[in-house]
């Protein structure tokens, strides 16, 4: 990974000063001063990018960094660019800074040597992070190796709209659920993220050995192991919203849906977003969240910075204000992002964890101990599979 | 489509060539990005993508192509809505004018114009998908006490898998287009003149017209009609919100490979830009054999004399289409005002809980920022567009030098080639030639996009122009020059700020080509409103689909309405 970063620096040798060892914190303060960061993120959230806009003003005020959000319509468009500037050959100066990334982009972007790192783990806040007990050190089971550093904790919750209906269970009651209440249901259309997570979620709650999923699926019997969930797919689809010949193309459109009272169940990847969104006039303040028995899955959102980043200083140092407890705390709060943190809050000292006991969990999150355990993320090898045949069997009949 | 190549004037000092260069200098200064972006279409649909470790060319990218299952349905889907939306726009457009053009009803007509070309096409496509949705505008307005339902019905209404949906978005959206076109070049087929004959010899009025006046039109608005088509097949926003996806059509399919984290799978992508273009191809083709065929059958209906229906039948029939199609976009436009302002809003309330600022409030201040970098490119990126369009043309008429059929279609390129699969490649050529990200790369790729619609906008009216008008001013003692300047243009002032005004809203529309090549320095309106999109805010789509919609209302409300006030007192000129 470091070769395109030997490789840079060797044709250009006089630019050594603007690449800073992250151990010498002091280093990085003293370049990041007067650099502008371009953060490529998501734009699809008013929140989050007020909370975007936040942290800018506060990098500008401590560090003299300046933060311009670049709002991106999907991921792929700021991997689209640093793409296009190795194919020119423009390893140095990049266009991109610092990249709101997901688990599979992190892991194509590592795997074609287009990130920085490792970094993460030298930022100063890193020593606040709860490395046991939050997925921090993989990212869909790939090990992120100091190349990415984490900023918000996810875990699987299902929001519900409580005039309708009452928290289920497991799986085989959601089916039971769809049968009596048809159309009422659905998910993000599979390879879109949540959708696929809602199958692994379903997978996990209908195989009989979970550890086998956390292996690459070629050395299990991947058609016995899925045959349940496809047996599922199949009895539920013809009682999903539009009987299965429509999706959600989105997790936002799928919240859109609720809001509009044509379905009453839906997965979220955020156990504070119901909350976040009631207080937006997102959705109604009869929406409640629930965990389904045996634990939901678990992630991170990380940020990562690209090989040929030109602030690469100021970029460390966003990725640290990330982490500080100042910041994870104002996250946390429901009308302001209502994001999980990556922090050990026992261990912070006590004026800090005070900041977290101040924050209000919001009208439908649940607390940590009903949020119950955390699933790893199935090796991603499931994840392929599983997409490529939902899409053979369900996106593509009409 | 007549060319007139008018001897140069003789006797005089030569001066600076100039102009016989423009043609070659417009190929040239467009041949690097659309080369380069099909070069970036093409390699990687061969499996080349050195990024990416790729050297080897093959056919693997094609055939994971033909292994998708959804291949031969979502080619199915592109084909049937382009070519449905297409000929349902274009006679839609035609009854239209054939009831109601010379009237005094048309004024309304041509006034609500702007506006409907002002909308994008995606905040349109929302608008409408929130009026006919089972839970919309429309079953609220009804709910409960006609429909007797406190919760909206499972009806597949939008994203049908036939894309009747996305086929009436597309639809309602380009009939404006056409109407325009047609509009701008009405002033050359001397209509009036020709409907009066016409009637005189007893046809009635909608007959008359289509014998006597929609054949010289056609004639004009070709290209316009062709560029409906190309983009009806390829377009990925209106598609994605109106129409199927299981599976999409393949524009959509295509984008979502681009998107895709597995970066492999941007060659599939490739390989699915060069069918779709193989499939614009063959449409195009498929459309010209429709009108020959259409054009032996109207001259059989011309010669056989047939007076035709006399009632006032067609002209309420198209009334009532103008009417559907205005409504539609306008009651969509009016849904994302109210959404702008609106506090909670669910189902089934036929308005929202309370009225709220806040969405205002939240984007306004960056808003005005945005709205001046937006006009600044979409000026200047429709200026020298407009620009090099009228010297190409100018060059054309007084040396006769045709920009050939090659060059024509590389011009054109940039609208049939899907704008994701042809963006990476025309990124590389900006950042080979070492452009600095910013407005003024930013301004020049709007320009590959803008330039093919400025010129075919003003192309065949350019062309329609009566050449004996320049014959009379010669004899007068004008030159070439004072031809141009003192009749020509002013003549053609119509045709001039309508292919402005569409450059400008072309430039407005521009997300990935802002994006990528201002690598990410420049935001835009649009730039802002697709991310938002992307998270399916209806509040803060509303506030930007109106702001979109402002950037580009003034140039096609100057376009409508100067014409006519500059040529008030010219009877001969109160079609243009």
């Amino acid at each position: 990974m470091i070769r395109p970063l030997a490789a840079a620096l060797a044709a250009l040798p006089g630019l050594a000063l603007a690449e800073p060892d992250p151990a010498d914190w002091g280093a990085v303060l003293g370049t990041a001063e007067g650099q502008t960061v371009y953060w490529n993120a998501w734009g699809g959230s008013t929140a989050t990018n007020e909370f975007i806009a936040w942290v800018g003003d506060r990098v500008a005020a401590d560090h003299g960094v300046t933060v311009e959000h670049v709002k991106l319509a999907d991921t792929a468009d700021a991997v689209s660019r640093v793409l296009a500037e190795k194919t020119a050959g423009q390893d140095t100066g990049g266009a991109v800074d610092l990249i709101w990334i997901n688990g599979e982009n992190f892991a194509a972007m590592k795997e074609a040597g287009l990130l920085f790192g490792p970094f993460a783990e030298d930022l100063p806040n890193w020593r606040h992070v709860d490395t046991d007990g939050k997925p921090v050190r993989t990212d869909f089971t790939v090990p992120t190796e100091g190349y990415e550093s984490p900023w918000a904790a996810a875990q699987v919750v299902f929001m519900y709209d409580s005039a309708d209906m009452a928290p289920l269970p497991s799986m085989a009651a959601l089916l039971d659920w769809a049968e009596a209440n048809p159309g009422r249901f659905t998910y993000p259309q599979p390879p879109d993220f949540l959708g696929a997570t809602f199958l692994k979620q379903a997978l996990y709650g209908l195989v009989d050995d979970p550890d086998v999923l956390l292996r690459p699926a070629d050395e299990a019997d991947y058609a016995a192991v899925t045959a349940p969930l496809w047996d599922f797919v199949d009895d539920l689809t013809p009682h999903l919203w539009r009987q299965g010949r429509a999706y959600p193309q989105s997790g936002p459109r799928q919240i859109q849906l609720m809001a509009d009272d044509e379905i009453d169940l839906a997965i979220s990847f955020s156990p504070g977003e119901a909350s976040a969104a009631i207080a937006d006039f997102q959705l109604p303040d009869t929406v409640r969240t629930f965990v389904p028995e045996g634990g939901t899955i678990g992630n991170a959102s990380f940020v990562a910075i690209p090989y040929n980043a030109s602030a690469r200083a100021g970029a460390m140092v966003v990725a640290n204000f990330l982490l500080s407890p100042e910041a994870q705390a104002r996250a946390l709060d429901p009308e302001i992002l209502g994001y999980g943190t990556v922090l050990d809050v026992a261990a912070l000292p006590p004026a800090d964890r005070a900041r977290f006991e101040e924050v209000p969990l919001g009208v439908a999150t649940l607390s940590p101990d009903e949020l119950g355990p955390t699933l790893p993320e199935p090796h991603p090898s499931w994840m392929e599979r599983i997409e490529a045949d939902w899409i053979a069997r369900f996106g593509t009949r009409d | 489509m007549r060319a007139r190549a008018l001897p140069a004037p003789a006797g005089r000092a030569p001066r600076p060539r100039l102009l016989p260069a423009v043609p070659l200098l417009t190929v040239a200064m467009l041949t690097l990005p659309v080369g380069a972006g099909l070069l970036g279409t093409a390699l990687p649909a061969i499996g080349v993508m050195p990024a990416l470790g790729r050297i080897e060319p093959g056919f693997g990218p094609l055939r994971d192509l033909l292994a998708w299952p959804g291949l031969g349905a979502a080619a199915r889907l592109s084909v049937t809505t382009g070519l449905a939306a297409t000929a349902l726009a274009l006679a839609v457009t035609v009854a239209i004018l054939a009831s109601w053009s010379e009237t005094r009803a048309f004024g309304v007509i041509r006034r609500a114009l702007a506006p409907l070309l002002s909308v994008p096409h995606a905040a349109a496509a929302f608008g409408l998908a929130f009026l006919i949705a089972p839970s919309g505008w429309a079953m609220r307005a009804l709910s409960p006490w006609a429909t007797g339902l406190e919760r909206p019905p499972d009806w597949l209404v939008v994203q049908d898998p036939w894309g009747v949906a996305l086929t009436a978005g597309l639809v309602a959206k380009e009939v404006p287009f056409l109407l325009l076109m047609s509009i701008a070049a009405l002033g050359q087929t001397d209509a009036r003149r020709a409907v009066t004959v016409a009637r005189s010899l007893g046809h009635g009025r909608e007959a008359g017209w289509l014998r006597a006046v929609f054949p010289r039109l056609y004639a004009q608005i070709r290209l316009p009609v062709y560029v409906v088509l190309a983009y009806s097949m390829t377009v990925v926003d209106v598609a994605a919100i109106l129409g199927p996806n299981t599976p999409p059509t393949l524009s959509v399919q295509i984008v979502r490979w681009m998107n895709d984290p597995d970066l492999a799978l941007r060659l599939r992508a490739a390989a699915g830009a060069v069918v779709q273009l193989a499939l614009v191809a063959g449409a195009l083709a498929l459309w010209r054999a429709g009108e020959a065929a259409v054009a032996s059958l109207g001259r059989a209906w011309v010669r056989s004399g047939r007076r035709g229906p006399r009632g006032r039948w067609p002209a309420a029939l198209s009334l009532a289409l103008a009417g559907v199609v205005a409504g539609a976009v306008l009651a969509g436009l009016g849904v994302l005002a109210l959404w702008s302002v609106a506090a909670f809003w669910s189902f089934p309330d036929a308005a929202p809980e309370a009225l709220t600022l806040r969405s205002w409030a939240r984007h306004g201040p960056e808003l005005l920022r945005l709205l001046a970098t937006t006009g600044a490119i979409a000026g200047l990126a429709a200026l020298a567009a407009l620009l090099l369009a009228v010297g190409c043309l100018e060059a054309e008429t007084r040396h006769g030098l045709r920009i050939g059929r090659g060059g024509l279609w590389l011009l054109y390129a940039p609208l049939l080639v899907p704008q994701v699969a042809f963006l990476p490649g025309l990124q590389a050529a900006f950042l080979a030639t070492g452009t600095t990200p910013g407005l003024a790369a930013v301004t020049a790729a709007h320009l590959v996009f803008v330039f093919p619609y400025v010129f075919l906008s003003l192309g065949d009216p350019w062309r329609a122009w009566d050449a004996r008008l320049a014959t009379a001013a010669r004899s007068l003692g004008a030159g070439a020059e004072g031809v141009l300047w003192r009749v020509r243009l002013p003549m053609l002032l119509g045709p001039l700020l309508t292919a402005f005004a569409v450059g400008v809203a072309v430039s407005v529309g521009q997300y990935l080509p802002t994006l990528l090549v201002g690598g990410g320095r420049v935001a835009t309106v649009t730039t802002e409103a697709v991310a938002l999109a992307a998270g399916g805010d209806r509040r803060a789509i509303g506030v930007h689909a109106l702001a979109q919609t402002g950037a580009a209302l003034l140039p096609f409300a100057l376009a409508l309405t100067l014409p006519r006030l500059v040529w008030r007192n010219r009877r001969g000129m109160q079609d243009a």
